[in-house]
């Protein structure tokens, strides 16, 4: 392998593992937050458990989120040196101003949240954790922005060979990061929700704190069933959008080879022969892309060909094509996940609204392998959204094979490849132990730390030393 | 003054800021090793810090965010330049970030005591790597007209850059056991204090080797002479005042001077390398400096809007949680 598919892999690696946390991370505080506000305003000891006991998992999974967080910070720089002096003037302002504006205010609340229960006003904590829910609003604002950039280059001007900033706003009114950002703030929030969701159903069943967990479930399931809504519709937009701005996005993720006639029908499956540039076999619903792709039931969407020819007689000679395969089936796993998201939200809500919940041991198993659902549907959507753009890193700017950094050699980036990938993975095994036994001990053990005396006595033969 | 020149003061003072601050909570880390005898007491250590340390790290990784949008090029040949350090310091910030939060959460010896050495490596590696990473920039790397940087072994570990990095991780200990006066009690206190008290001194010796050293190695004390050897000099002086205090107990007075010391140490550096921001050892015409490293002029000027907006609020907040966590940690409510 050479220096450019070991960088690629690293940062694919990287990326997709801090994007595990990241959205549990904002889905998680912000129902944490939710529950916080119940116990405030209505005063009833329940909802105080529950902020502590998911804030527990909360945190855990917070702590992840940040440490492989730090990484992508540096890494423009370690990795893709070319690209960062090509993009810096751009692209590290928004970066900048997420830390400045995001990470401070997450981190500086969270430790206010977590210390201080019993040193701020009820009023003044739940501030905090409000804070920090804004501040994980705010980290994914700023960093869309600057991915936005990349899939759609606007409000600068090229000057001595580097793209220079000529108008802030117009990055944040960039027509892809407008449909880009509720998409990925939907995702996180239905993430949080099927977890909380997951996580009770695998209580209920074991009938343990039956009702905390059901109270749980369900304020988690009206919030799955809000975003699974937003999802689709946002994620609908986006692909509106894409016709506009990557139309070779759009016919790699539907496997177009050839322009699909009018009106355009949407491909459930298919058999993809990328040899041959032409699909061996497909099933497809009439009409559906064209609504897709514009609202409404016909028009024409161009193919990968048609495509290939406008991009080179636009950039020049060169392949154009992105991998069809992977970015056809990653769309494939979000839309479908996002589908039986929705589905299984309002199936949850009309059990737990029959008061039938209990009964329903199958559909209570199907809730908790459910928790899976958003994390694959999440990195199915980065997958499509990064690789479908390929070969640009910035589209129609700059390609990948030019971004990366010329003095980073083979031997140095297998060392970082392996040893951030061992310590991913321990991380990753600590983080699901670690998971399975705050949910196994379940809220009982927040009693035990209330009693001074005893959250000190294992200690005490050692004070005595 | 320009915008570009602006910038390179305000990322001084974001690094500055962190060694300040980061620079307490990396010496604790080491110091659950030297000073914690116990489990209880190593947990009373980290829960001094526990409020703070990831606020404290975020001055890191804006520092880092303001290079890349202030000078591109800085970023792009520094990290690229530096990979396999970086690598390092990354794994050891992965490390400790997570064992704090972690140490405490299952109750078995091995369990703590496997998370209590991610601790304290992974505070002892980042500030050795930055002594490192620093003194070299003022030595000067391998860069080329390209502003490539190819460095091998020797340029990055040599007597002098070693010094740099033992320096700095000493300054950071002494940093953290001053720190500690103020936050914990009774025997515990008092150790810190004199461990601090003998700390100073090898700061001390430190500083003086790695004066000596840079006069040799490097243009810190010709480049700039006047107000770099003042400055020098002003270091010397903080520590030993921060010496004095501690032998009265005067234990706030010794942290401000402590303080003072590491703060004036990274102005320093930062002094000695302007305008350049990093130094080639092929050919002085090679040097990045802040107006040939810089973004636009545009981009900047936002920049400077936005981070002056903010900056207020982040040290109001950030001053507001010290206050709010002043009392000591004596092991009653510890949450690590
Ligand atoms: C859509 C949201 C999103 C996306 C696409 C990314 N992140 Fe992230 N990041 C967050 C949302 C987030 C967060 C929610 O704010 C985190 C995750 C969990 C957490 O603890 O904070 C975070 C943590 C986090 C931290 C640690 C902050 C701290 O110490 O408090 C850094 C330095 C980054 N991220 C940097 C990046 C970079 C450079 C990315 C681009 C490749 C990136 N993140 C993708
Ligand atoms: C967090 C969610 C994200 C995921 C899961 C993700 C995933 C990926 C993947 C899989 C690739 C590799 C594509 C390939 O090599 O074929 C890639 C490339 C890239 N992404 Fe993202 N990405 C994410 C967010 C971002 C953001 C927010 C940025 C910028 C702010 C970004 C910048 C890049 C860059 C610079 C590349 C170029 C390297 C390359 O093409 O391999 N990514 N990303
Ligand atoms: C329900 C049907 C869905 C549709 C029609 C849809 C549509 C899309 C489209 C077209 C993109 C690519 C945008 C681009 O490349 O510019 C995308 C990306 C993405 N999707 Fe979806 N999506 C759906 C469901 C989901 C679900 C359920 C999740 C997660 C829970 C999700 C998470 C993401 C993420 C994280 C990205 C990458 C970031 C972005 O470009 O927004 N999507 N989606």
């Amino acid at each position: 392998m050479n220096e450019l598919m070991l960088a690629r892999l690293q940062f694919g690696a990287t990326t997709i593992f801090h994007f595990l946390f990241v959205p549990l991370s904002i889905g998680l505080v912000f129902m944490v937050a939710l529950m916080e506000t119940f116990y405030v305003v209505k005063g009833q000891e329940i909802y105080k458990k529950m902020a502590k006991f998911w804030g527990h998992l909360f945190l855990i999974n917070f702590a992840v989120g940040v440490v492989t967080g730090i990484i992508q910070e540096f890494q423009f720089g370690m990795n893709w040196s070319e690209y960062s002096r090509f993009v810096g003037d751009v692209f590290g302002a928004p970066l900048a101003i997420e830390a400045l504006l995001a990470f401070f205010m997450e981190s500086t609340f969270i430790g206010l949240w977590i210390f201080g229960w019993d040193r701020l006003s009820k009023k003044v904590h739940l501030a905090c954790i409000w804070l920090v829910s804004l501040g994980t609003v705010l980290s994914a604002m700023w960093i869309l922005a600057a991915n936005s950039f990349m899939q759609e280059p606007v409000g600068f001007a090229m000057n001595n060979g580097r793209a220079e900033m000529n108008d802030f706003f117009a990055l944040l009114t960039n027509p892809q990061f407008l449909v880009e950002f509720p998409h990925v703030i939907f995702g996180a929030l239905a993430t949080g929700a099927f977890f909380i969701g997951g996580v009770s159903a695998v209580k209920l069943l074991k009938k343990q704190e039956v009702q905390f967990f059901k109270k749980s479930f369900s304020m988690a399931m009206v919030i799955a069933l809000i975003a699974g809504m937003g999802v689709a519709f946002s994620g609908h937009s986006q692909a509106k959008h894409l016709m506009e701005s990557q139309p070779m996005k759009m016919a790699a993720s539907e496997a177009l080879w050839e322009d699909s006639g009018d009106p355009a029908s949407w491909t459930i499956f298919a058999g993809i022969n990328t040899e041959e540039e032409k699909n061996d076999f497909q099933i497809a619903v009439p009409f559906a892309l064209s609504y897709l792709a514009y609202e409404k039931f016909s028009g024409e969407v161009p193919g990968i060909h048609t495509l290939q020819k406008q991009y080179e007689q636009k950039y020049g000679e060169g392949n154009y094509i992105p991998p069809v395969k992977t970015t056809f089936w990653s769309f494939r796993i979000m839309a479908g996940a996002g589908l039986l998201m929705i589905l299984m939200s309002m199936m949850a809500l009309w059990y737990n609204f029959k008061e039938r919940l209990m009964e329903k041991k199958g559909f209570l198993r199907v809730m908790v392998a459910m928790i899976s659902f958003p994390f694959l549907a999440n990195t199915a959507g980065w997958v499509m959204t990064e690789i479908g753009r390929q070969p640009w890193t910035v589209f129609g700017l700059m390609t990948t094979s030019a971004s990366v950094s010329p003095n980073v050699s083979v031997e140095s980036l297998l060392f970082s490849l392996i040893t951030f990938t061992l310590i991913y993975l321990v991380l990753a095994i600590v983080l699901v132990y670690l998971f399975v036994r705050e949910i196994k001990k379940g809220t009982e053990h927040e009693e035990q730390a209330k009693d001074p005396r005893r959250s000190i006595d294992p200690f005490e033969k050692e004070v005595m030393q | 003054m320009e915008l570009s020149e602006l910038w390179f003061m305000l990322v001084a003072v974001l690094f500055i800021g962190f060694f300040f601050l980061e620079g307490f909570d990396f010496g604790v880390g080491m110091a659950t090793r030297f000073l914690g005898r116990n489990d209880f007491e190593r947990r009373i250590l980290v829960n001094t810090i526990g409020p703070f340390w990831d606020a404290n790290e975020v001055w890191l990784l804006t520092g880092g965010g303001a290079i890349f949008a202030a000078f591109p090029h800085w970023y792009a040949t520094m990290f690229s330049g530096y990979y396999v350090p970086f690598v390092f310091v990354l794994l050891a910030l992965i490390g400790r970030g997570v064992a704090f939060e972690f140490r405490g959460k299952v109750k078995t010896r091995a369990w703590t005591k496997a998370w209590d050495w991610v601790v304290f490596i992974g505070s002892l590696l980042p500030p050795f790597l930055f002594g490192v990473l620093f003194t070299s920039l003022l030595r000067g790397m391998p860069i080329d007209g390209s502003m490539t940087m190819r460095a091998g072994f020797s340029d990055f570990v040599n007597l002098y850059t070693v010094t740099g990095g033992v320096t700095v991780t000493l300054l950071c200990f002494l940093h953290g056991l001053v720190f500690l006066t103020l936050r914990t009690v009774g025997d515990l206190q008092m150790r810190a204090r004199e461990l601090a008290h003998t700390m100073v001194y090898v700061v001390l010796a430190a500083l003086v080797a790695l004066v000596s050293l840079s006069i040799l190695e490097t243009d810190l004390f010709t480049y700039h002479g006047e107000i770099t050897i003042v400055m020098a000099a002003f270091i010397v002086i903080s520590y030993g005042v921060s010496a004095a205090m501690l032998g009265k107990k005067r234990d706030g007075l010794a942290f401000f001077f402590s303080g003072l010391g590491i703060m004036t140490t990274v102005a320093t550096i930062f002094t000695g390398l302007f305008p350049r921001v990093m130094v080639s050892s092929l050919n002085s015409t090679y040097n990045l400096t802040v107006y040939n490293a810089a973004s636009g002029p545009y981009s900047l000027k936002v920049m400077t809007i936005v981070a002056l907006t903010l900056l207020p609020f982040v040290l109001g907040y950030q001053i507001w949680s010290y206050y709010v966590f002043r009392k000591r940690v004596d092991g009653k409510d510890m949450v690590y």
